[in-house]
């Protein structure tokens, strides 16, 4: 990973690499304004890091980590023999993937519905309403969800008023896939749509003049001109995905759970929440954390090579 | 460098022509004539997509304001204003649960919000300049933290093994930075002019001075935009409650409460007596739950169009976080 900056003309200027000694004085109001973060990610990042050694460890609060009992591969045996767990792992993947495929063309195609809109005024405001659910919790999100397609909701309201019987949404768990997206989609397909706006307005104009002078129509304009210029973006978007994979969301899990089912709802995070937290059973839900965290690296790892290979420059460049 | 930086740098860069984007708001001469067909479809859905947004946010606004009389009517959720009163929010502000769930989340908020942007605008100001002494290091070690991290149950472990069950301390300081948004800070800071910086060293201002005089005031929005971020986490903070402090009702913030007496219906204890009669003391009326969504919306309604305006500029990268 590089973390190259651009030289810094304010001190760049200097042709000499100073004395490590000099330096340190010379920036230690610098040094000294990055130590609270520093000491608040080693507190709470680097520690917790090191803290994963209790999934090879039969973990008892009493004694603490430095003296509960080596297990050795044992939680990790029992996770791989859980059927629970690898209903979980079934779960996330799945809904993982019907998430992709319907949350990720939705900004796309919303910003490019919303670039063809000419007046500032209204593209303002739609921008306005569509960003808002993206500060909403998760807690109000679902309230809204339940009590506009819940079993007391509105929609059933007005289906039992006019007999067509109820559908409840909220609590199906052969639709639970849909429902998620739906919200997921609500929730944050407006906030998506930022950096395709922000891409499609970095276009040259002067592209479609020309084409248009040669006789393409709109929509070869949006094939040859618009799609190849938001190519960038999509591709590091969906790296992003493929990445994250593994994490679907939590906190909406978490509350939908009870409703649905722990057979339809639990994820990976869940999962850890529910048999190593709620349960005390903390060596394993590290287990089940550690097994998840691995597995996201080597995504994200292979999601960028796979960018690369399509010459795009992913996360980070090669 | 990040890509996401470069995004940052690109959106910049797009920005004079998006400026002038907004002076035409006519159509370009090339550009062939709308289609009745074409332009009834895009208002069809632009339309839509609003509808689907704004209706339930307007149904739960009208049913927080009916009368039970107006429920009772509806037989559920009120679409139509049909008989208001302030009677639910009246209820709820006398009800000690509500009110004190109110005041920890604001007092959350302002503190989480406070610390948060105080330790990330320092950090990234102190990483912002380049050449320093141990900035690669010391970037290199709030990178890493993006990609690696021991996730939830040594998390826990760590912060409960420092004492903090039940304290409010464990809903601040374990999030209380986001790697990604000093990273942003930081990209805006490195791009400070740096005639201005030279310029005030040689005046003799230190580096607290810069970046209070003249770091600071020169970037605003982002800073702003930061400022909602970390407020719009705090605010919505659930989880960490229902970690650290799940038996503690008197500590609870507003969506906890939220999720307790609507979206679970547990019985309000303060509904009981109240003016809706003791029918609903299992469930708090309809009216009342749909007061308690509002509570919850009103603050970010309120600061939502001051930071709005400047999305464009400072938050074009945060966007990719999703």
């Amino acid at each position: 990973m590089t973390t190259a900056t651009p030289t810094r003309p304010d001190r760049a200027a200097r042709p000499v690499r100073l004395n490590w000694r000099v330096r340190l004085r010379r920036d230690r109001s610098l040094i000294l304004m990055t130590l609270p973060a520093v000491v608040l990610l080693l507190v709470f990042n680097y520690v917790p890091l090191f803290g994963l050694v209790t999934a090879f460890q039969e973990y008892d609060p009493l004694a603490g980590i430095w003296y509960s009992t080596w297990a050795g591969l044992d939680q990790f045996q029992r996770l791989f023999g859980d059927a629970l767990f690898w209903n979980a792992v079934q779960n996330t993947l799945y809904l993982s993937f019907v998430q992709l495929v319907l949350f990720f063309p939705v900004p796309i195609a919303l910003a490019l519905l919303l670039n063809s809109v000419l007046s500032q005024r209204v593209r303002n405001f739609i921008q306005s309403v569509v960003y808002l659910p993206h500060f909403f919790s998760w807690v109000l999100a679902i309230t809204i969800f339940q009590q506009m397609l819940g079993g007391a909701g509105a929609l059933n309201h007005f289906l039992r008023n006019n007999d067509i019987g109820t559908w409840d949404v909220m609590t199906n768990p052969d639709t639970f896939a849909l429902l998620v997206s739906a919200q997921v989609i609500w929730k944050e397909a407006g906030w998506g749509i930022i950096v395709f706006l922000a891409a499609l307005a970095a276009v040259n104009t002067d592209l479609y003049e020309a084409a248009a002078a040669d006789g393409a129509g709109r929509w070869r304009r949006l094939w040859h001109i618009t799609l190849p210029g938001l190519r960038g973006v999509i591709v590091l978007m969906l790296v992003l995905r493929l990445g994250n994979a593994l994490t679907v969301g939590f906190e909406q899990f978490l509350i939908q759970r009870d409703a649905v089912g722990y057979d339809t709802a639990d994820v990976l995070d869940t999962f850890s929440f529910y048999y190593g937290i709620a349960t005390g059973d903390y060596s394993y839900g590290a287990a089940a954390g550690l097994f998840k965290s691995v597995i996201s690296l080597l995504l994200i790892w292979g999601a960028n090579k796979l960018a690369h290979a399509f010459g795009e420059d992913g996360l980070y460049r090669r | 460098m990040l890509t996401i930086e470069r995004t940052l740098e690109a959106a910049e860069t797009a920005a004079p022509q998006a400026v002038r984007k907004k002076k035409r708001n006519t159509r370009p001469a090339w550009e062939e004539p709308p289609t009745i067909a074409g332009e009834t479809a895009k208002g069809i859905t632009l339309g839509g997509v609003l509808l689907v947004m704004l209706v339930p946010l307007w149904i739960i606004v009208v049913t927080s304001l009916s009368t039970q009389g107006a429920v009772n009517r509806a037989g559920g959720l009120v679409i139509w204003p049909d008989g208001l009163t302030f009677e639910a929010y009246r209820v709820m502000l006398e009800d000690t649960t509500v009110r004190t769930a109110l005041l920890v989340s604001l007092g959350i908020t302002a503190a989480g919000t406070a610390v948060s942007m105080a330790v990330s605008v320092m950090c990234a100001y102190g990483l912002s300049r380049s050449r320093s002494f141990a900035h690669r290091f010391l970037l290199t070690l709030l990178i890493v933290t993006m990609f690696v991290n021991g996730g939830l149950i040594p998390t826990f472990l760590v912060v409960t093994g420092l004492g903090g069950y039940g304290q409010w301390w464990s809903l601040i300081l374990p999030s209380a930075i986001s790697v990604f948004n000093i990273l942003i800070l930081r990209s805006f800071y490195s791009s400070t002019s740096a005639d201005l910086i030279e310029a005030a060293r040689i005046d003799g201002a230190g580096d607290w001075r810069i970046l209070w005089s003249i770091v600071l005031p020169t970037s605003r929005a982002v800073t702003a935009v930061m400022a909602l971020f970390y407020g719009v986490g705090y605010w919505n903070s659930f989880f960490n409650v229902m970690l650290y402090m799940p038996t503690d009702s008197e500590k609870w913030p507003l969506q906890y409460v939220l999720y307790t007496y609507v979206n679970r219906g547990n019985g309000m204890p303060g509904s009981v007596n109240s003016g809706f009669g003791t029918a609903f003391s299992q469930t708090a009326p309809l009216s009342l739950q749909m007061a308690v969504v509002v509570l919850t919306l009103v603050p970010l309604l309120i600061v939502y169009p001051f930071v709005q305006k400047h999305f464009r500029t400072g938050v074009l990268t945060g966007a990719i976080k999703g």
